[in-house]
């Protein structure tokens, strides 16, 4: 069946039982991975939805990546490490741990032709690490915690954003700063509260390369009582700037992930105090144009390689999988 | 009966003036403290430094850590000073000073309300017109012309309370908006000191006139010592006027908090009884753990720079320090990765003056759900934190016509944190 978002439907609810965070299909599609707030991960049977769980790291993890042929798991915790995984392994065991930075480790992404993983953490590094998890790279120059990396599929460029709103454009090679896209709405600083908040949430480009895309939360009026709304922001890649916003008027949330599907139009999950949300955007336009409603809170989001399923994770301890056709008579 | 571990109010009656000249003498020598440090030291007052983590600071991501569990969330527990006892990795400055610091695991406030959790903990009742801590120890620490309001809270919002409650209004709190210089501090220039002294004369006529009239020579004497207060408070303008050492400023940090705690520390060291710091932003509902990463990653460096200068100055031995919120934060994650509200398992931390360094009194179950061992409340804190002065908190405050009892008399100090 054909994509089509105004269809999109909840195919399936997978238990796992304990509050969930983070969630990435492998790129051949055979499974999902996916974190709870026990320390553990869990590998779902991408059909029949069969899980797998063990003990992985000392804290939660909070994202996920895979070397392109999809044998290998990278997972980012934080215990301050990141760790690679065999994905199909009956019983997975570490293939290599490494101590990546100091203080969580927010977000963890592979270049297109699996030569390099970027890490992002608390220690407001980015750093670059081989496939046997040497560190090649460290780049800085973010002020505060990075919360996303991203590489460019032509493989040239990272981007990596952080709770001030900024994204920077690093050149692989050199390590240089090539320019910075501020999203400044994607931060605030509130004084009564005393507290900083937002961050770039997750970032990502679209099929043609053209448009940049990064979501989060604006609106903030109380960031400890979780007021606040979702925002993303479209940059122009080739200008660098600012294409549009798209806030996401009275869903109170956060964007955590957003996606670009085939036909595309952006897939953003929000999460927060209104529930949980699947947002479609048209990437010309300022307002959603279509949602979904989750039984429960999205903290976390993967799109299947098929292009038609969506994952979300939810704080009730299940995997909700999404199908964005008509439903199957 | 008396808990006498120093001096009493007497004692500091007349011990200030006395030790002037020793304080001087004390400056000069070797030139390592300040004479204001110096004078703090020999005058033999003891003070007060509350931390006061407004919002409700989570046990979890503090004092009481139980990662691995089930609502023990993503933050590890770190090795301190003190062999056996471990904090959250939040708090690595202060692990290297567990032994100079001592906590609470086990108090059960039995709210979960702000107000009355803040009320309890500062007034050492549940319920009632009570005299805060900072109130308390302005009437029985401060010297007979303190030289500052006796209780001064460096915050930028809270409400404004009846902190003295039945105690003289000079006792009652001062707040600071944040490091400015109150307000109208400075006399207006069109103001002459003739002018200035001419008025003064009439108002105190006015006063002794008043005074003579009967019933009313409490309040007059209460009115006076506020103008005395006032007047003393002007002369040390500059204490707010000076802008900070660059040192300070890269030892406690640039953000508003450490200005707050070097301002904190200059006016214990130039004679404030109590001073109170607020530290906002821990009501965390929602992103509890990235805002404990903000708020104790600020915290923490500069409250350790704040407890160094106290102990190289000898001030600490004389000062007693606390570090407590109103409440703490429940165990149960919700789904906004937040914890609410929660005062059945709290934690608190102390040091100084009259406290027992590197002990950990009770403890909670395995789930941090509730107390597991040796229960206490901010009743029996607040007797501990005047036994650790010196002062006898089964006694009673005598006001016109009545005794009412310093401590709740169905409370006890918790004796295992005492010196």
């Amino acid at each position: 069946m054909a994509l089509d978002v105004t269809k999109t439907h909840v195919l399936h609810e997978w238990k796992y039982g304990k509050p969930m965070i983070a969630c990435r299909y492998e790129p051949q599609g055979r499974f999902l991975f996916s974190s709870s707030e026990d320390y553990s991960l869990q590998r779902w049977n991408a059909e029949s939805g069969e899980k797998i769980a063990w003990e992985a790291h000392d804290s939660w993890v909070r994202d996920f990546a895979f070397l392109p042929d999809g044998e290998t798991v990278i997972s980012a915790g934080c215990d301050d490490r990141i760790i690679f995984w065999p994905t199909a392994a009956e019983k997975p065991e570490p293939k290599v741990e490494v101590a990546a930075h100091k203080g969580w480790v927010r977000c963890v992404d592979v270049n297109g032709d699996g030569s390099l993983i970027a890490s992002g953490g608390n220690d407001r590094l980015v750093k670059l690490w081989s496939p046997d998890g040497k560190l090649v790279k460290e780049l800085a120059g973010h002020e505060r915690d990075v919360y996303s990396v991203f590489f460019h599929p032509d493989g040239r460029f990272l981007l990596s954003g952080d709770l001030d709103g900024k994204v920077h454009q690093w050149e692989v090679a050199t390590g240089k700063l090539a320019r910075t896209f501020e999203a400044k709405d994607l931060h605030s600083y509130n004084g009564g509260q005393g507290v900083h908040y937002g961050g770039i949430r997750d970032i990502t480009l679209s099929a043609d390369k053209k448009t940049l895309a990064m979501t989060g939360l604006h609106k903030a009026s109380n960031p400890l009582g979780a007021v606040n709304e979702p925002l993303n922001y479209l940059f122009d890649w080739e200008s660098g700037k600012e294409v549009r916003k798209q806030p996401a008027d009275g869903i109170k949330g956060i964007g955590t992930n957003i996606d670009f599907l085939s036909d595309g139009t952006e897939l953003v999950a929000s999460g927060g105090s209104g529930g949980g949300y699947l947002l479609f955007f048209k990437a010309g336009e300022e307002k959603h144009f279509h949602n979904l409603k989750l039984k429960d809170t999205v903290r976390g989001m993967s799109v299947h390689p098929d292009g038609l399923r969506v994952a979300t994770t939810h704080y009730d301890g299940h995997i909700r999988i999404s199908k964005m056709t008509e439903k199957a008579a | 009966m008396a808990r006498n571990i120093g001096c009493n109010v007497i004692d500091h009656a007349v011990s200030r003036r006395g030790f002037l000249g020793a304080a001087s003498a004390a400056a000069t020598v070797g030139g390592l403290l300040t004479p204001a440090q110096a004078e703090a030291v020999q005058s033999g007052q003891k003070r007060i430094l509350q931390l006061f983590l407004q919002g409700g600071v989570s046990q979890f991501e503090s004092w009481d850590p139980k990662p691995g569990t089930k609502y023990g969330g993503p933050f590890r527990a770190i090795s301190t000073s003190v062999p056996g006892t471990q904090i959250c990795e939040l708090l690595p400055h202060t692990a290297q000073r567990m032994h100079q610091v001592s906590i609470v695991r086990s108090i059960n406030l039995k709210t979960n309300d702000h107000g009355q959790g803040r009320l309890f903990m500062e007034k050492g009742r549940r319920a009632g017109e009570f005299p805060y801590i900072g109130s308390v120890a302005a009437k029985y620490l401060s010297p007979k012309n303190p030289p500052l309001p006796g209780y001064l809270h460096i915050t930028t919002r809270g409400l404004t309370d009846n902190t003295n409650a039945f105690l003289e209004a000079q006792h009652a709190q001062m707040r600071l908006e944040g490091v400015q210089a109150p307000a109208n501090l400075a006399r207006p220039d069109k103001v002459a000191d003739e002018a200035a002294r001419r008025r003064e004369e009439i108002r105190s006529r006015l006063s002794q006139r008043f005074a003579g009239r009967s019933g009313q020579k409490a309040f007059v004497e209460s009115f006076e010592s506020s103008f005395e207060l006032a007047d003393r408070l002007m002369s040390q303008k500059p204490l707010f006027d000076a802008e900070p050492s660059a040192k300070d400023v890269e030892r406690y940090g640039s953000h508003p908090f450490g200005q707050r705690c070097i301002l904190a520390r200059k006016l214990l060291e130039n004679g404030a009884t109590c001073v109170k710091v607020t530290h906002h932003g821990y009501d965390t509902h929602a992103e509890n753990f990235n805002f404990h990463l903000e708020q104790l990653g600020e915290y923490d460096k500069t409250a350790c720079m704040l407890l160094d200068d106290l102990h190289d100055s000898g001030m600490l031995d004389s000062t007693l320090v606390m570090i407590y919120s109103e409440f703490g934060r429940t165990p149960k994650v919700n789904q906004r990765y937040g914890r609410d509200h929660w005062g059945a398992s709290v934690s608190v931390a102390a040091g100084g003056c009259g406290i027992k360094p590197g002990v950990v009194v009770g403890s909670t179950n395995p789930e941090g759900t509730e107390v597991a061992d040796r229960e206490v409340d901010a009743g029996d804190l607040f007797h501990t934190w005047f036994q650790a002065l010196g002062i006898d908190s089964t006694a009673d405050h005598t006001i016109p016509g009545k005794t009412i009892p310093i401590g709740d008399p169905t409370k006890a100090p918790i004796e295992e944190l005492l010196a």
